[in-house]
């Protein structure tokens, strides 16, 4: 369950230089729970580059993360997060409910059981159909599902708008917005432009 | 890290700052040089000169001044490689990573020298250019486990993550080495059995064993000059876009 | 959220998925069949020659088999992003992808041992040596695997990783082939293989150990 007491995520003059390139250099911000961290750019500007290293599939090449105020490496960090990238991470083999039940497996369970999750994201119903039979919008709203069954805190999305319909933005603004309601934190790049009320968005531009 | 004398630790602090590391390698270049050529011209006029010849080889043996420390030198410089990934990997020194990986070229010389002069020898004792022996056929792994090395840093493009691929292979490398060494030895043991290793009763004569041991000074000498050079350069690739080298080049115009 | 539920659940996923792919299962076993078919077809059919080649005829075709199943390790959940899901799992990267390695030999390796005796008799190899060739199969194609994996792991995130593969994974199958094809050499005439089979056991341990941590380490650096 998701815990009201207070997280922090802060990122201390991170720089990333990929090619030869540099992507950002001294960039620095602080996320406490019920906030959203928006981050806009050009392509290429270094928008999935920072989420990568937030996750830890990329070393900064300079400057630290901290999770609650300890490098994330020795804190619960990894226990407290989720993240849905440009790969969805989904089985096309697997059933919808054998995809959730492995991401419920690797994890702890959060909030809601993985029926209800469904029921929230407008796949209610589908628990025994092969993921490949499902449209590019369905499989993005099931990568969302697994948002909510699993325990965290922080989220980190990667583009979550992407092939997505109108009702389906809707969705995940409503989850946003809940997610930040109970305490949670989000952290996410998006070419959209988001409409949240009631929530305080920081943003930084990367180009 | 507190068995280790202070002056020591400054002394790795130092090296691990690229520019420091560059001007004292330009330092102390010309020494290892003279050095090398000294402990060369010695080690070989010993070896080819001095030395006798052997009362059942002949002249043939004399090979050994160049084969023995070259089988040497293949297994230490892939210790050493290890022994750098492995410090790159745990602390992320980047010079740790360079070290590591200009090594493996010169130790796969080297490998592929002592297979060379190998075959060569056994070709009067064995009458045939190649024999399955135990130890030419370890040193053929050897080389193939350093060209898989090299390779895989060729295949990855982005040379931190190369480096990071290249000191896990060594570290998995330097496990099986003494297995498959064990293994191919127990394959097969016809080549006759280590002779200088014995330190306690050598049954090689004083006069041929000097040579040897200068000849394989000589060689850890020149490991360090041809792999510091690739270092070097290296490090000047990595490095290309850091403020001590646009110094550097603006100085030298 | 166990480590022992994960474990297992991992393990069940992907047998349930190599159970719907099936190619999985079938193209390193009719590659393994296929290669020892073309050693009588090559050399001729002589039954004391094939009779004397034959521990090192399978057992170098297990070798090729084990490496040319290898890619379908990490490959598709490389692709679709699950291996990334996996290492951000709070639990140890190294238990999980030692499922991963387990339920890709029940799926891989498992199947040579089936099909061993069969081409046994292809190669006339005597009765009495079975037992002794199916008990190499079964501790060394987890070797295999196991060192397998670590080749397979630092070269997923390459275009073209298949050459470099070998040749990062050949040469540290050397001591599993010396054992086990002289173990079952021995047994065909006879002698006692004690020694080879309790130090192809010590690998299989010592692999079974040490190989996940390399493996663990060398995906967190292909995903970057």
């Amino acid at each position: 369950m998701q815990t009201k007491s207070t997280h922090s995520l802060e990122g201390k003059s991170l720089s990333c230089i990929r090619d030869d390139r540099v992507l950002f250099e001294k960039l620095a911000f602080e996320l406490v729970s019920g906030q959203i961290l928006l981050l806009e750019g050009k392509n290429g500007s270094g928008k999935t580059s920072l989420l990568r290293i937030l996750c830890g599939f990329r070393e900064p090449d300079a400057g630290d993360i901290l999770w609650c105020g300890d490098a994330v490496k020795d804190s619960q960090f990894y226990a407290q997060m989720a993240y849905v990238g440009h790969l969805d991470g989904i089985k096309k083999e697997l059933t919808v409910l054998e995809n959730l039940k492995m991401s419920l497996a690797l994890s702890s369970p959060g909030q809601y059981s993985i029926h209800e999750a469904l029921a929230k994201v407008h796949l209610a119903g589908y628990d025994d159909v092969l993921v490949q039979a499902l449209s590019a919008g369905q499989k993005r709203r099931l990568s969302l599902a697994r948002l909510l069954i699993t325990e965290n805190v922080l989220w980190v999305l990667d583009e979550p708008f992407t092939s997505l319909d109108k009702q389906g933005i809707a969705l995940i603004e409503t989850l946003m917005t809940e997610h930040c309601a109970n305490g949670g934190m989000i952290v996410l790049t998006s070419h959209h432009d988001i409409a949240l009320h009631d929530v305080d968005v920081q943003r930084i531009n990367l180009s | 890290m507190f068995l280790i004398p202070d002056p020591v630790v400054r002394f790795f602090h130092r090296m691990a700052s690229p520019p420091h590391f560059y001007s004292f390698t330009e330092r102390l270049m010309p020494w290892l040089v003279v050095i090398f050529l000294l402990l060369t011209a010695a080690g070989l006029y010993g070896g080819l000169y001095l030395a006798p010849a052997d009362y059942q080889q002949g002249d043939s043996y004399r090979i050994i001044y160049i084969h023995v420390p070259s089988a040497w030198m293949s297994l230490f410089i892939y210790m050493v490689m290890a022994v750098a990934g492995g410090i790159g990997l745990v602390w992320r020194i980047k010079l740790a990573e360079i070290v590591a990986i200009s090594s493996a070229p010169v130790g796969a010389s080297f490998t592929f020298i002592a297979l060379v002069t190998g075959s060569l020898w056994g070709k009067p004792m064995w009458g045939t250019w190649w024999v399955w022996d135990a130890r030419l056929t370890s040193e053929l792994i050897l080389l193939f486990l350093y060209l898989g090395v090299i390779g895989l840093y060729g295949a990855i493009d982005d040379k931190r993550t190369a480096s990071r691929a290249v000191a896990i292979l060594a570290l998995v490398g330097v496990v099986n080495i003494p297995i498959i060494h064990y293994s191919v030895e127990w394959w097969n043991t016809l080549h006759q059995g280590p002779t200088v290793t014995k330190m306690d009763k050598p049954s090689i004569h004083v006069s041929m064993l000097i040579p040897l041991l200068l000849m394989a000074i000589s060689f850890k000498f020149y490991y360090l000059i041809a792999m510091l050079q690739r270092a070097r350069t290296e490090l000047l690739l990595r490095e290309r876009n850091a403020q001590w080298v646009k110094n550097m080049i603006s100085e030298s115009k | 959220m166990s480590l022992s539920h994960a474990f297992f659940a991992v393990i069940r996923r992907d047998l349930v998925l190599a159970l719907r792919r099936r190619s999985e299962i079938a193209n390193p076993l009719l590659f393994f069949i296929l290669v020892i078919t073309l050693f009588p077809l090559g050399i001729g059919a002589q039954p004391h020659l094939l009779q004397a080649i034959a521990p090192g005829i399978i057992w170098v075709s297990a070798l090729l088999a084990a490496m040319l199943s290898l890619d379908s390790l990490f490959r598709s959940d490389f692709d679709d992003g699950s291996l990334e899901q996996m290492l951000l799992s709070p639990h140890p990267a190294s238990v999980l992808v030692l499922a991963k390695i387990i339920a890709h030999w029940l799926v891989t390796g498992l199947p040579l041992l089936i099909v061993a005796p069969l081409l046994a008799v292809f190669l006339g190899m005597p009765n009495h040596s079975l037992g002794i060739l199916l008990l190499t199969l079964l501790l060394g194609t987890p070797v295999l695997s196991l060192i397998g994996a670590i080749g397979v792991a630092l070269t997923v995130g390459l275009r073209r990783g298949g050459m470099i593969l070998s040749l990062l994974v050949l040469p540290l199958y050397v001591p599993v082939l010396i054992f086990a094809g002289n173990a079952v050499q021995m047994a065909s005439g006879g002698l006692p293989v004690d020694a080879q089979i309790n130090i192809l056991i010590s690998i299989l341990l010592m692999a079974l150990v040490l190989a996940p941590l390399p493996v663990a380490a060398a995906l967190k650096m292909s995903i970057n």
